[in-house]
């Protein structure tokens, strides 16, 4: 079997049987990275490029170590997408990589639809997209959805709720479109303010009151509050946020036995959960690290086989 | 100097405004349409151009336009922007005042006028700025404006969102009596949108523009319209909404008049997927109810006139992010095949399409409109409403290439295209 | 795809007999160096490996290898081959290792089976068990235990079946393959 898509973009690129493939590669580079040598050549003379329009430590971080412990050659450019003029940034930049013929592009940025853009003007290498404004953030799913599925064996038939800032979530997207993949139910919750218009396209229940949703939930993945990127506050202060919207112990009693905790990252203690939580034995949090560079190493080992389609690229 | 003279044989002439259809041999001389009959006999030197099949109506008229001379003559000039016009049947067209510098005193307007002179293939009609720079902060010279030669004013793209200034504006237009004409967008409520908010936008994670945030601004203007007894012109209505206000506000009596833009009538929101930045402009693409109460404005007379909105784009525009791509598509060389793809639905009758491109647009204006008429301005176009051709942007006259209807099948073509009895194209 | 024609080497008898055959033959060489570990090569290496252990009453855990990730022509795919379990439930720094493949061809597999055992730590010896040496080497390398010699062309293909992954225990020769 092989991926249908020679590109990562967004996860209804990938079908349940796919998705199924790729933890199954999962699994064998989990049993690497338990090794006391986490490295097999399985890349080598392979090129990736880790081209980051916006800042993100852990992402980068952990696709970097990815590409290494498969031996290939990992570039990191790192570009502030505000000081460089608008138009040349990405495409010229894109071109200009093309002739380090590199074999896997892995493209953040802060505009929805930029990795696509990218993917459109090359022949050879596949891009993988890290993280693309509020539209999607496909490796990030795939992580939450097998740590989901190590802790409750199947993801089919759960109840999932995702809190927070609907409206600017990538994350939120991605793994709204892939627990349907695998048949879960999801419910967004958060202030009316941080739910996007149109959300019926995305086929969600919605709330607005999470100590009414809590309680039927089996997963519960808190988003990070980003005021930073908002260029209007949608709620009045961080306080009230956390008040109504932020899993602090006391919620957390009325949840279901055996309900399980995931937030993508960097957590901002005390306001979307409390430390607590966060720290507590329902949380996943470590896992979905841990299972971040095994997901990534499959995606980058599936993804780098030839293109039948080689067009002699300049 | 010799003159040009036509002599076009059995053509369908069809000016709706006149109640004219009917089939016989026009012949264009000196500017003039010299004579309108059957069986015309040519005399002199002539070219005679069999028009058995064909129609001729009068030359087009393009309420909203960017020619982007001054200041970004790497997307367009006056010569490229009317050349194009011609061969999308224009013969008048008005062209925004949101050049750099912006034509918000007469000595840009004067400089417009100069390169159409020197080069311009269709007549130019400049409309001038509200307010000095497109600012919205204080009024543009209108009275000079309109003295060296602008026929309304706008501040197209960027709504004037003060609406004390708006008023003082509509209120000095009227006393030069000059339309307004408004880009009906409001700023903060549609602040960092790229496209129509719904569930298109939900499902790409782009930033929305709601309908409403075009709603606000019509309906505040129409009451302005109202309050100051100015013409208020509503361009490239988009909504369902503006449609229903401009409609209530005629049957009310007030000075209101709005115009359709063959995008916003032919497509969908839904062409915004996979990030086409061919399909980004402002108003944005709507749902499909939107593009329906378009369709039906336009057939009900609620929407006066259509309108290109032609807005060329360098390559570097638009070959970029979603969201940083800039917004527009050419308009002049796909507008009225597009138009009478109503007509091939049953949407619109052919009188209603001819119209709101010749006698409506001419009206809200104020400016005489002679028509296909015996002693007339030759200012005529041929078409061939059958012919089906293919839309290449690279095959057409304007510097840009950015269209969404790249490689559509179009049916309706220009064969010929007169400004003052001289053929400026021939198709 | 071209007809094949097939030519029984063995049967479901001689197989078992000539693992009963290697199996003294470890149990006689693993008297004098102590216990070996079992690894089998992915995919019938696994469960020959098993049945050999059971053979000669080794009861230690049987090692699993996978050597995709260690091919030396991955550069070149176009589908990447699809990756499966390794696991070595021992120690391997120090361990006594018999390799244990079905077929013994151009040696790469084993190459490969090599690199990916010294990624897993540092083995005191490392034997090779090959049910089948069917010749055609493409780097100097050979088993230490071998069921059957064979000399065929590069055209024809042994395969080994057997129970646990096939249904049926036998080695046959097949013609134009591929
Ligand atoms: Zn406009």
């Amino acid at each position: 079997m092989a991926l249908k898509t020679p590109h990562i973009l967004s996860m209804s690129d990938l079908s349940r049987e796919e998705i199924e493939f790729i933890f199954q590669t999962t699994d064998s580079f989990r049993e690497v990275g338990g090794r006391a040598i986490k490295k097999v050549p399985a890349l080598r003379g392979k090129t990736v490029i880790n081209l980051f329009f916006e800042n993100s430590t852990r992402t980068r971080t952990s696709f970097e170590i990815a590409g290494k412990r498969l031996s290939a050659d990992v570039i990191n450019i790192s570009k502030s997408s505000s000081s460089v003029t608008k138009g040349e940034t990405l495409l010229d930049t894109a071109k200009n990589l093309v002739a380090m013929s590199p074999d896997i592009l892995v493209v953040r940025h802060p505009s929805a639809g930029a990795p696509h853009a990218v993917a459109k003007i090359l022949q050879r290498a596949r891009v993988i997209n890290a993280g693309d404004g509020a539209h999607e953030h496909p490796t990030q799913a795939l992580l939450d959805l097998l740590t989901i599925r190590d802790h409750k064996k199947k993801i089919e038939g759960l109840h999932v709720g995702i809190v927070g800032d609907i409206a600017h979530s990538r994350v939120a997207r991605s793994n709204i479109r892939g627990l349907q993949t695998f048949g879960a139910k999801v419910t967004v919750v958060g202030p009316k303010s941080m739910i996007p218009a149109g959300i019926s396209a995305l086929g969600v229940d919605v709330s607005y009151d999470l100590a009414e949703v809590l309680p039927k939930l089996d997963v519960v993945m808190m988003l990070r509050i980003q005021t930073e990127r908002l260029d209007a506050m949608p709620f009045p202060s961080v306080r009230e946020y956390s008040r109504f919207y932020g899993l602090n112990p006391q919620l957390l009693k009325k949840a279901k036995p055996g309900i399980v905790i995931m937030h993508p990252g960097p957590v901002n203690r005390g306001v979307e959960i409390s430390p607590e939580v966060a720290d507590g034995p329902y949380s996943l949090i470590l896992d979905q690290v841990k299972n971040g560079v095994a997901v990534r190493m499959a995606l980058l080992y599936l993804l780098a086989g030839e293109l039948e389609s080689v067009k002699g690229e300049a | 100097m010799k003159r040009e003279a036509y002599l076009i044989k059995d053509v369908r002439i069809f000016d709706p405004a006149l109640k004219l259809d009917q089939t016989g041999d026009v012949l264009l001389r000196d500017g003039k349409i010299e004579a309108m009959a059957k069986g015309l006999k040519p005399e002199g030197d002539l070219e005679i151009l069999d028009g058995k099949g064909k129609v001729l109506v009068p030359g087009l008229v393009d309420l909203h336009t960017h020619l982007r001379e001054p200041g970004y003559e790497h997307k367009e000039t006056v010569e490229t922007g009317t050349r194009s016009a011609a061969a999308g049947g224009f013969t008048t067209i008005c062209c925004m005042a949101n050049t750099n510098p912006v034509n918000d005193n007469a000595a840009i307007t004067q400089y417009i006028l100069q390169k159409a002179r020197e080069g311009a293939s269709v007549r130019v009609l400049p409309i001038g700025a509200i307010s000095k720079g497109l600012q919205g902060k204080e009024l543009a010279e209108i009275g000079e404006l309109k003295q060296a030669g602008c026929v309304g004013i706008s501040d197209d793209g960027m709504t004037l969102m003060d609406s004390q200034l708006m008023r003082l504006a509509m209120d000095y237009a009227r006393g030069f009596d000059l339309p307004v004409l408004t880009h009906s967008v409001d700023a903060n409520l549609a602040k960092g949108g790229a496209m129509h908010e719904g569930e298109v936008s939900c499902r790409l994670g782009l930033k929305g523009m709601p309908a409403e945030a075009e709603d606000i601004i019509v309906a505040r203007d129409i009451y302005l319209s109202g309050l100051t007894d100015c013409h208020l012109h509503v361009a490239h209505v988009s909504t369902a909404g503006s449609v229903e206000l401009i409609r209530q506000a005629k049957r009310r009596g007030l000075k209101v008049s709005g115009e359709a833009a063959p995008h916003h009538f032919t497509l969908t929101d839904a062409a915004c997927e996979d990030y086409d930045t061919h399909a980004k402009m402002c108003p944005p693409l709507r749902g499909e109810e939107h593009r329906q109460a378009v369709i039906a404005g336009l057939a009900d007379g609620t929407l006066d006139c259509i309108a290109t909105d032609h807005a060329p784009h360098a390559t570097v525009d638009k070959e970029t992010e979603f969201d940083q791509a800039a917004f527009g598509i050419l308009g002049f060389e796909t507008a009225l095949p597009l138009s009478l793809r109503l007509v091939e639905q049953g949407a619109v009758s052919l009188e209603r399409v001819i119209q709101s491109l010749t006698s409506s647009p001419m009206a809200i204006l104020k400016r005489p409109y002679t028509g296909l008429q015996v002693g007339a301005v030759a200012d005529v176009a041929l078409l061939d409403l059958q012919h089906v051709w293919t839309y290449r942007a690279s095959e057409g006259f304007s510097k840009s290439r950015n269209s969404p209807f790249e490689g559509w099948e179009m049916k309706g073509r220009v064969l010929g295209t007169w400004v003052d009895g001289k053929r400026v194209h021939q198709g | 795809m071209a007809q094949e024609t097939e030519k029984l080497l063995m049967d479901a008898a001689q197989l078992e007999a000539t693992l009963q055959r290697l199996a003294s033959q470890i149990a006689e060489r693993q008297g004098a160096e102590g216990p070996y570990h079992l690894v089998g090569i992915h995919t019938r290496g696994v469960p020959i490996a098993k049945r050999l252990a059971a053979l000669i009453k080794n009861s230690g855990p049987i090692g699993v290898l996978d050597i995709n990730l260690y091919r030396d022509d991955l550069s070149a795919v176009a589908d990447m081959p699809v990756v499966k379990e390794t696991s070595l439930p021992f120690s391997v720094d120090g361990a006594h290792v018999l390799l244990v493949d079905d077929v013994l061809y151009t040696g790469r597999t084993v190459r490969a089976a090599l690199d990916a055992l010294f990624d897993l730590g540092r083995p005191k010896k490392i034997e090779l068990l090959a049910l089948v040496d069917r010749g055609g080497r493409e780097i100097p390398l050979q088993a230490d235990f071998c069921g059957k010699r064979l000399s065929v062309s590069d055209r024809e293909v042994v395969k080994v079946r057997l129970l646990e992954t096939d249904g049926k225990d036998e080695v046959v020769v097949a013609q134009g393959a591929e």
